[in-house]
């Protein structure tokens, strides 16, 4: 790569990042309205700010794989595959007390099938992204 | 470690994964995005080891080095053509996993904060039912669409009368039933609701064909992530909630484009039953019409004079393989000043952009793979278009024939092309029972073989016809 377009990529990726933190402070501050508005409503219920932090993710989600493109949604699978397996931090709190009982055993299942899940998920993600290149 | 800063930690891992997915944008900055999701990763899991709560350090270990084993020799050892079942299998992992994570909340709570056995708030329970539910689905579903797609289990829908009541009733069962446990709390009812949603993943996915698997896929993939984000809400895990509803939208928007690729409604694949019957021909043609038939030297001979060259991969290369055979025959082409490319239908394979995969497998430089809207106006300019193991995506009926079952799908318009050479090994109709009348046309020449065969021989052609 020449230092032109490695400059030029730079200047882009900065740009790129002006752009996504203007929209962070906008989203932080709505956040902060938010937090305010349920602090004047006396706390609000927890199960309202988990619902509000999981809209907000589709909506995340819903723009930035719209973005994926077509080429990648092998790897986009396998990739979102791999993350779901963040499950484990549930079976970790599950199988983490001192001793032995039945949902200590549940747990350790769950953290021996989530951990195939992300290793295997992400060597097969690596693997597949290795191999796409562009012309010599 | 604090309560705030775990939940920071949690925060920066949800970015990570965010980035991740940002990342496949482009295949340049891709890698980089999977480096961000396995950060993430890193990041949850070390915040969770220090939670005060997470003391038995020996049997988590002693869990993650076995799934992380077997995981590693999986991945490593997998052919790039048993992408799909692999994913198929990874999802169901999930799944199950999601339901024991439901089971140690309801058998432990204490050590999730949302109360103690037997006085689990109604909130709580009404979460855990639908996490368990939906991992309990996501398992036998995927277990199912991982035969089909093995060929273990027979790829034809499985269809029978009152199926969709069956499903219907046993879905309002299921309801019923959470409602009971919310009110009993009763470990007898919370195995009953996973025993229900175990059959209804089995029989949710059986009658759905070989070839819709692209959208089952995508749809097993979203419910991964809805699992997710169910056990993210019983144990109010932010993080869990945000990788969910990334995950399960992502999967959504997969299934969506793959049913837009086949201009069917989302209920008419679920439904299923599509390509049962081994319909015969739609209409009146077929009977004495003739194919022009031809041998591998005779498609060398084509293609070597081309000036351009499209080639149209389906399923039938990932079956035979050829993708690395077919990589060689068109290097040897290049050698002769013909222009190639590849042209990707979005349902081609058996999974969203397979196609991409193993052609980037055999080394083909993905700026030459294009997708149907940037490269369907081109047919016309270009010489010859070879089809290798696809049908029903090149089928000019869905633009004409508004009988045909495909009618409105999209599909590439390999039939402009000046010669159309088809690599299949008979002249049976594709997955929907369409006949393709493009077989009988003047400037189509059939191949008849194997696809990986058919590329070595029009290899060895070349070559002899080369020097």
């Amino acid at each position: 790569m020449d230092p032109a377009t490695l400059a030029d990529s730079a200047s882009q990726l900065a740009t790129e990042a002006a752009r996504l933190a203007g929209q962070a402070a906008q989203l932080a501050d709505e956040a902060t309205q938010l937090v305010v508005e349920s602090a004047a409503h006396g706390g609000g219920d927890p199960f309202v700010f988990l619902l509000t932090v999981f809209v907000l993710a589709v909506f995340v989600g819903y723009y930035v794989v719209w973005n994926v493109t077509p080429a990648l949604h092998s790897p986009l699978m396998s990739v979102t595959n791999a993350i779901s397996s963040v499950i484990v931090v549930g079976a970790l709190i599950a199988a983490g007390p001192a001793g032995v009982s039945l949902s200590k055993t549940f747990g350790f299942i769950a953290v021996v099938l989530a951990s195939i899940n992300i290793f295997g998920g992400f060597i097969v993600t690596q693997r597949m992204l290795s191999m796409f290149r562009k012309k010599k | 470690m604090s309560e705030s800063v775990s939940a920071v930690a949690y925060l920066v891992a949800s970015v990570c994964f965010i980035m991740a997915l940002r990342g496949l944008s482009s295949p340049t900055s891709a890698r980089m995005g999977n480096i961000y999701a396995i950060t993430g990763m890193v990041i949850a899991v070390i915040t969770t080891l220090a939670l005060p709560g997470v003391v038995s350090f020996g049997t988590i270990i002693i869990g993650v080095l076995i799934g992380g084993a077997i995981g590693t020799v999986i991945a490593r050892r997998i052919e790039m053509t048993a992408l799909p079942q692999l994913v198929a299998a990874f999802h169901s992992l999930v799944g199950l996993a999601a339901v024991f994570v439901a089971a140690a909340a309801f058998y432990a709570p204490e050590a999730y904060g949302i109360g103690v056995s037997g006085e689990i708030p109604g909130g709580s329970l009404v979460e855990m039912s639908i996490g368990v539910a939906i991992g309990a689905i996501t398992f036998t579903g995927s277990i199912i669409a991982f035969g089909k797609l093995q060929g273990i289990i027979t790829g034809k829908p499985m269809v029978f009368t009152g199926q969709h009541l069956l499903n219907l009733v046993l879905g309002i069962v299921l309801v019923l039933l959470v409602v009971w446990f919310v009110a009993a709390q009763s470990a007898f009812i919370f195995w009953l609701i996973v025993l229900l949603a175990l059959l209804l993943g089995v029989l949710i996915i059986v009658p759905i064909g070989g070839a819709d698997m692209p959208v089952v896929i995508s749809m097993l993939n979203s419910y991964s992530g809805w699992a997710a984000a169910g056990i993210g809400f019983t144990l109010a895990n932010p993080l869990l909630i945000v990788v969910g509803a990334l995950v399960g939208s992502s999967g959504a928007i997969l299934s969506y484009i793959m049913c837009k690729g086949m201009n069917r409604s989302f209920f008419n694949v679920i439904l299923g039953g599509f390509g049962g019957e081994a319909a015969g021909p739609s209409s009146d043609i077929q009977g004495d019409r003739t194919v022009k038939q031809g041998a591998a030297d005779d498609a060398a001979f084509i293609m070597g004079q081309a000036d351009s060259v499209i080639i149209i991969p389906g399923y039938g290369m990932a079956v035979a393989q050829a993708q690395h055979a077919l990589r060689e025959m068109v290097d040897l082409l290049k050698a002769r000043d013909v222009k190639v490319r590849y042209a990707i239908h979005p349902v081609a394979g058996r999974m969203p952009g397979h196609m991409n995969v193993l052609l980037a497998e055999a080394s083909v430089p993905y700026d030459e793979v294009l997708e149907l809207d940037e490269i369907n106006r081109d047919f016309a300019m270009t010489d010859v278009a070879f089809v290798i193991g696809a049908n029903d995506i090149t089928n000019p009926a869905a633009k004409t024939d508004k009988a045909s079952p495909i009618y409105g799908m999209p599909v590439l318009n390999v039939e402009e092309a000046g010669t159309v050479l088809f690599v299949k090994r008979s002249l049976a109709s594709g997955y929907a029972g369409v006949d393709n009348e493009l077989f009988y046309r003047d400037n189509t020449m059939m191949l008849f073989g194997d696809a990986k065969k058919m590329c070595e021989g029009i290899v060895k052609a070349l070559e002899v016809g080369g020097h």
